[in-house]
């Protein structure tokens, strides 16, 4: 089976689904002769042109805002946001138009886009180039946010994503794009949204996660092994829907949990995990649940030193793991 | 490439008596299906106040004083191929373009039938998927996006649609509008943007909102002609609009038009105008009503006569009574159906929270 890194995933599915649909449009800042800043979009524009593969001014809201109207005139486009720290001008685009277009039009209009946009900490991207913006839009009924963590998810994820009819918030943690290789098939297989997946069982604490957190959530349980603790890994993989069934049966099981999430601790994604554990598995809790998160600083600062202190790493999952198995 | 109000006006208003439809390309029969489209929308627009201050709808936000603009530019439309991305004053845009009388007054008692939202939305949030007239929310310019986009989608497509919108010259301020105008000058997109520049955005004037004394001009900024046109004349408005459209049509790219048209109401039935306008200013709008202008205009150039007149107020009367008494009558929506259409499939409505949604 061919092995692929993150970035190289995303781009193929890409390339497939703009060669399966000739509907899927690419539009975006540098995503064309440049292939974008990450070079996910490489490629695409010589094989599909300036008239699906479409270099925008420096405009958010426009990315957005015609992406809506480009999508209910008969294509499916796929705008790329070239960091998610600059999503904001166009959150009004996504919060009030496409997230409410099926539901104030009463289903006679809907809004099938992926909107990707790389997203997190620890590359040395500062506080503008570094954050993690899923809880922004996770609150929003309308929307399907999707965080893959591994080069097999993000190439059936997105293929679900591009093929589904509302639109999705497609977030790519940057620090993954060549970090990490995984076996990819060729096959045309698709994950749908919605579902967690179980990516190391365990029996003691249920460790949940995404994104780059998910790597480091492994990398934690595989510490706290040594110290006899069997740790069950989620990946959420998809924020919205979120599969609630699997994370219930996991932390009924281990009666623990332990929620990691790379954004500011205080309202963040996290949250609603621990507020859906608290009301549907309290009887089988054992422990508080505990979250693992960033610190209350407005953004991840950029020297190497403060990039370490502001970032969850696996360390720091396991000692809440520990303190948590004792309890 | 800018004209002005008065040279559009001197195209058409010194045609003789008689010769009026030919001078503007349209036939008598044309003419008068714009002025019963005006008559029209007037009449279902002074009935929602009615029904708003007998206590029967809790909003009104309509176009009184607009109806001439939007008629005539949008005449030239290809119903049921191009596309309209209207706003809250967009009354007579979405008449002309193909909603019914029925339709309008469903979203005014905000029935489940409504076509609009089936009652999920304000009145004056107009949409009509079978009429390509797109889902209108409340912030303003974000629809100009939509318009750029559809524009765009259907340039990939090869299809000749051109995509009309409009907005108010308080909304032309916002960012969206300028981003939407720059994308589609550099893309010579088939979008033509209306400005109905009614002087207020609620109860700023137009002296505390731009800088420039015509929107217009702005279009300079964007590669594209910028058309200043009297909105109370519906020829000349309805000339800058074929011209417009045919640009569009033909490939040539976008224009922005500015209507220079008046309020004749408050911003909405939650707005006391007499507040920040005076006595004097607001009588002096009535000088600009197009609906009384264009009459006297027919009627001088022989295509409207009493007999006309009459016959059409009574259609418009029998049309207005029927959509507002059929319209009521009309179940409300039932609250199950509420979290329909959140997402694909329906039923299930899924919440967050839940799996397989869609």
């Amino acid at each position: 089976m061919p092995v692929r890194t993150y970035i190289e995933a995303i781009r193929e599915t890409l390339r497939e689904e703009m060669r399966r649909d000739a509907s899927v449009i690419v539009l975006g800042e540098d995503v064309g002769k440049k292939g974008g800043v990450f070079l996910a979009t490489d490629g695409l524009y010589d094989e599909f042109g300036e008239g699906r593969v479409i270099d925008t001014p420096l405009t958010e809201s426009l990315i957005i805002g015609a992406s809506i109207g480009v999508s209910v005139n008969g294509l499916r486009p796929v705008p790329e946001i070239q960091f998610a720290d600059f999503i904001f001008p166009a959150f009004n685009q996504i919060v009030s138009e496409a997230a409410r277009m099926r539901y104030r039009s009463n289903g006679t209009f809907s809004c099938p886009m992926t909107i990707r946009a790389p997203f997190g900490g620890g590359v040395h991207g500062a506080l503008y180039h570094s954050q993690s913006v899923e809880a922004f839009f996770t609150h929003v009924p309308g929307l399907k946010v999707v965080v893959p963590s591994t080069p097999y998810d993000a190439r059936g994820l997105l293929r679900s994503s591009i093929r589904d009819d509302d639109p999705v918030l497609f977030f790519e943690h940057k620090k993954l794009y060549r970090s990490v290789r995984g076996e990819v098939p060729d096959s045309d297989y698709s994950v749908p949204l919605g579902r967690a997946n179980i990516t190391r069982p365990g029996t003691q604490v249920t460790i949940v996660a995404y994104g780059l957190m998910a790597h480091y959530a492994l990398e934690a349980a595989e510490l706290v092994e040594a110290d006899g603790i069997s740790a069950e890994v989620i990946d959420v993989r998809t924020l919205r829907p979120l599969d609630t069934e699997t994370l219930l049966d996991s932390v009924k099981k281990t009666g623990k949990a332990v929620i990691v999430y790379e954004d500011n601790r205080f309202g963040g994604y996290g949250a609603e995990i621990a507020a859906l554990l608290a009301e549907e598995a309290f009887d089988y809790l054992d422990g508080p649940v505990t979250r693992v998160a960033g610190p209350e600083v407005p953004g991840v600062p950029y020297s190497h030193g403060l990039e370490d202190w502001f970032m969850v790493d696996p360390d720091r999952i396991a000692e809440a793991v520990r303190r948590l198995a004792a309890y | 490439m800018a004209t002005t109000a008065a040279d559009a006006r001197a195209a058409v208003g010194d045609a003789p008596a008689g010769d009026l439809a030919a001078k503007v390309g349209l036939t008598d029969q044309q003419l008068l299906d714009m002025y019963a489209l005006i008559a029209l929308t007037r009449a279902v627009d002074e009935r929602m106040w009615i029904l708003n201050r007998a206590g029967k709808v809790p909003f009104v936000i309509s176009g009184q004083g607009h109806e001439g603009a939007q008629v005539g530019l949008a005449f030239e439309l290809r119903k049921g191929h191009d596309w309209m991305v209207p706003f809250y004053r967009s009354v007579a845009s979405v008449l002309t373009f193909g909603m019914t009388a029925r339709e309008i007054m469903l979203a005014q008692f905000a029935r489940s039938i409504d076509p609009s939202s089936g009652g999920r939305q304000m009145p004056g949030h107009y949409g009509a998927a079978r009429h390509n007239i797109l889902s209108t929310s409340s912030p303003v310019a974000t629809q100009v996006l939509h318009a750029v986009g559809i524009a765009l989608a259907a340039k990939i497509r090869g299809i000749d649609q051109v995509v009309m919108t409009s907005l108010g010259e308080g909304a032309s301020n916002q960012g969206d509008f300028h981003e939407g105008l720059n994308f589609a000058g550099i893309h010579r997109l088939p979008v033509v943007t209306v400005v109905e520049n009614n002087g207020y955005a609620i109860s700023v004037p137009a002296r505390l909102q731009t800088a420039v004394e015509d929107v217009a001009d702005r279009a300079g900024g964007y590669a594209m002609p910028g058309v200043v046109v009297d909105g109370a004349d519906v020829l000349a408005c309805y000339r800058a609009g074929r011209e417009a459209i045919r640009r569009a049509r033909a490939g040539e790219g976008p224009t922005l038009i500015e209507a220079k048209v008046t309020r004749l109401t408050g911003h909405s039935s939650d707005d006391q105008q007499t507040k920040y306008r005076s006595a004097e200013e607001l009588a002096s709008g009535k000088d600009r009503d197009p609906l009384p202008r264009f009459r006297s205009q027919l009627r001088d150039a022989g295509v409207l006569d009493d007999e006309h007149e009459s016959t059409i107020a009574a259609e418009i009367k029998a049309a207005v009574d029927d959509a507002t008494d059929w319209a009521e009558a009309q179940p409300e929506p039932d609250p199950a159906t509420a979290e329909r259409h959140v997402y694909a499939g329906d039923p299930p409505d899924p919440s967050a929270g839940q799996p397989g949604a869609g």
